[in-house]
């Protein structure tokens, strides 16, 4: 199977031929003509300004996943995987509950949100503040540590139980992690890490991510396997509160006592202090280059980052120059953050940190070479030099808190 | 022991990427290469069979265009025992379902393994979905993000996991599968005698009637979704530079943050 040329419509620009990341489209009397090297990506589809290049549709799913052919009626609701880690509930959640709120009003079916973990009494209500209907809660000691065997057990066995027609789960290290398993359990599609959730006219979940590293996005559907499934990335979505909150019910569900083992033991769980804590997880990460010279200099960085409630990350180039720990590094082999602010200081921008952080809302980036490549995905630009901007940067936020010196 | 690593050939990314001007895809001489976090993987194993060299046997496994034999002949020549090309054009739009049942047959076609190794996510599709649903579909235990691996019996893994706010030290029993982060080691260089062994050595290929598939349940056929539009992400509003003096620089940067509503400011 490859890519469909519709010869009518080609105009032989050789656009695709250049897009192809396989080198399997060339020009053949004028006409793209596609080889047995397309891995069917997608990519020249979207490339194509007349229209004239389509991918084959997916069958109705394996024929031995034991799903019915079209779409099952049998499955309703919208489902969102409450995450509970050390008696807290993550806010991703509140997130999606918000936007499968809006997504259920549209399909008019109800929203549910599932709670797994130990000791969980009293966390269902603000689950209903945020637009849950009802609340489906596990509580059993098995669970009280993550594990994804336990867990995908029995997010899949209520899922089976409950039949929702979409399930979604945030793609933090725990979503990612253990959602994979509940869609193979469940013999369903997935889609990892989506930026944007919608619902198409004939009611199928749009899901839309980038792929790439970034560089082009892709819209998804599952349009035979149930449920449709995906994770989604934080602070992408807006949590609102209702401001008349649900009368919800809540469901306690008791799973099956084999469903509740794990073969593996959790020995140990610890959450990290220092500099890099919360990394993934701050609103504001101020990380720092190799154009911060000296290790001390990064004390600049964690002062910043402390009045603004923010963590401390660093480049590839200042963590091999031996200026901040392994922990602190942001891009390809280090940490993925999206926070609300992600300042860039004395950091180049070299590709492998560029996917590390371009989900952040606002990148603003500090340096003192005007060419630098950071500056071409930056929303705000400071040509500087760091070492005067930053102390100054600082003076400034002090000075509107209140202090003396403005 | 039987160590599964399985790896993907992928296009750089970092050339993959937008004309800012005419706003399509332009792609300059993409290399394809092996996956970066799959070296890790790679390593991984290397390090375990480097224990025991005659104990332990290392699998490298792919699937791809036939072109894709070129990251198994890489990684033989860095001291993989043995490689397996997964190649049919059924194969072909296979999305992570369809992709991990088909990888799951070939393992279980090779009966015997301990340990399957996987990187952390490969970087053209960035899911990270195909290590956990291919230990769901072999039915064995698996932790992801792994940093470090250690044996504490001859049949039992200890291993630290980086999670989004720590780590978490983990017992897993064999057979497994683990998902790996650079932390576990860097991959070590070719070595001459590897390499020459790699050219001589003929990499086997499975296609679907190999693996006992039929071609419903491979490929796009096989596959649950379906990617109906691919499309450049909208570029963020234009860039602001903001001039002046240091102090003006960081007067003004501070109010358009505070403008926008930044927590914290």
């Amino acid at each position: 199977m490859k890519a469909l040329i519709e010869k009518d419509r080609c105009t032989g620009c050789g656009t695709c031929v250049d897009v192809c990341p396989v080198g399997a489209i060339s020009l053949v009397d004028g006409k793209a003509e596609v080889s047995d090297d397309c891995t069917l990506c997608g990519m020249c589809v979207g490339s194509c300004e007349f229209d004239a290049i389509s991918l084959p549709k997916v069958g109705a799913g394996p024929s031995d996943a034991g799903q019915p052919h079209g779409v099952a009626p049998t499955h309703r609701g919208i489902w969102v995987y409450a995450e509970w880690r050390h008696g807290n509930i993550h806010r991703v959640s509140y997130e999606l509950l918000s936007r499968a709120r809006q997504l259920a009003d549209k399909k008019k079916v109800p929203v549910g949100a599932v709670l797994i973990g130990y000791k969980l009494d009293g966390l269902e209500k603000e689950l209903f503040s945020y637009g849950a209907d009802i609340v489906y809660v596990v509580d059993h000691p098995a669970l009280a540590h993550f594990t994804d065997e336990a867990y995908g057990n029995v997010l899949a066995f209520l899922a089976k139980q409950y039949r929702p027609e979409i399930l979604l789960a945030g793609a933090t290290s725990i979503g990612r992690s253990f959602i994979p398993r509940v869609a193979a359990l469940l013999k369903t599609g997935l889609t990892a890490d989506c930026t944007d959730l919608d619902i198409n006219d004939d009611g199928l979940l749009v899901q839309t991510r980038p792929a790439f590293g970034g560089n082009i996005m892709a819209s998804i559907l599952c349009p035979y396997g149930r449920p449709q499934m995906a994770t989604v990335r934080p602070r992408v979505m807006q949590a609102c509160q209702l401001l008349e909150p649900r009368q919800g019910t809540v469901e306690k569900v008791s799973v099956p006592e084999h469903l509740l083992k794990s073969r593996v033991e959790v020995l140990e769980e610890t959450i990290s202090e220092g500099p890099s804590a919360s990394l993934v997880e701050a609103d504001v990460v101020i990380s720092g280059g190799r154009g911060l010279k000296k290790k001390e200099n990064f004390r600049m960085l964690e002062e910043l980052a402390r009045l603004v409630n923010g963590a401390v990350g660093a480049s590839r180039g200042a963590v091999e120059a031996g200026l901040a720990d392994p922990s602190q590094q942001v891009g390809q082999t280090g940490r993925t953050v999206a926070p609300v602010l992600y300042m860039a200081v004395g950091i180049s921008g070299a590709i492998q940190h560029v996917v590390g952080m371009q989900g952040s809302k606002i990148i603003v980036a500090v340096n003192k070479d005007p060419e630098a490549p950071i500056f071409d995905i930056c929303h705000y630009g400071v040509v500087a030099d760091l070492f005067e901007f930053i102390p100054e940067f600082i003076k400034r936020i002090k000075g509107e808190c209140g202090d003396s010196q403005n | 022991m039987h160590i599964v690593v399985c790896v993907k050939q992928v296009p750089e990314t970092q050339n993959v990427r937008i004309d800012p001007t005419t706003n399509t895809l332009i792609r300059q001489g993409v290399a394809s290469i092996l996956n970066p976090f799959d070296h890790f993987a790679l390593e991984a194993a290397l390090r375990i069979k480097d224990m025991d060299k005659n104990g332990v046997k290392v699998t490298v496994l792919t699937m791809g265009p036939p072109q894709a034999k070129e990251v198994l002949v890489d990684a033989l020549s860095r001291g993989a025992d043995d490689a397996v090309l997964l190649s049919d054009r059924a194969f072909a739009g296979a999305d992570t379902w369809a992709t991990s049942y088909t990888l799951s047959a070939a393992i279980k076609k090779m009966g015997d393994v301990d340990l399957v190794i996987c990187g952390k996510q490969a970087i053209d599709g960035d899911t990270a979905q195909v290590g956990p649903e291919l230990a769901t579909l072999l039915d064995i235990p698996y932790a992801t993000y792994v940093s470090r691996i250690e044996f504490v019996e001859p049949r039992v893994l200890r291993v630290t996991r980086q999670t989004d706010e720590g780590t978490a030290l983990w017992k897993i029993p064999l057979p497994a599968l683990l998902t790996v982060l650079k932390d576990v080691g860097r991959l070590r260089v070719r070595s001459y005698r590897a390499t020459l062994r790699a050219r001589r050595y003929e990499i086997p290929i499975w296609g679907a009637a190999d693996l006992g598939l039929s071609e419903d349940t491979v490929g796009l056929k096989g596959s649950f979704t379906q990617v109906i539009k691919v499309f450049s992400p909208q570029r963020a509003k234009e860039r602001v530079m903001i001039e002046g003096s240091v102090q003006e620089q960081a007067a003004r940067l501070y109010e358009l943050l505070k403008e926008q509503g930044v927590p914290g400011l």
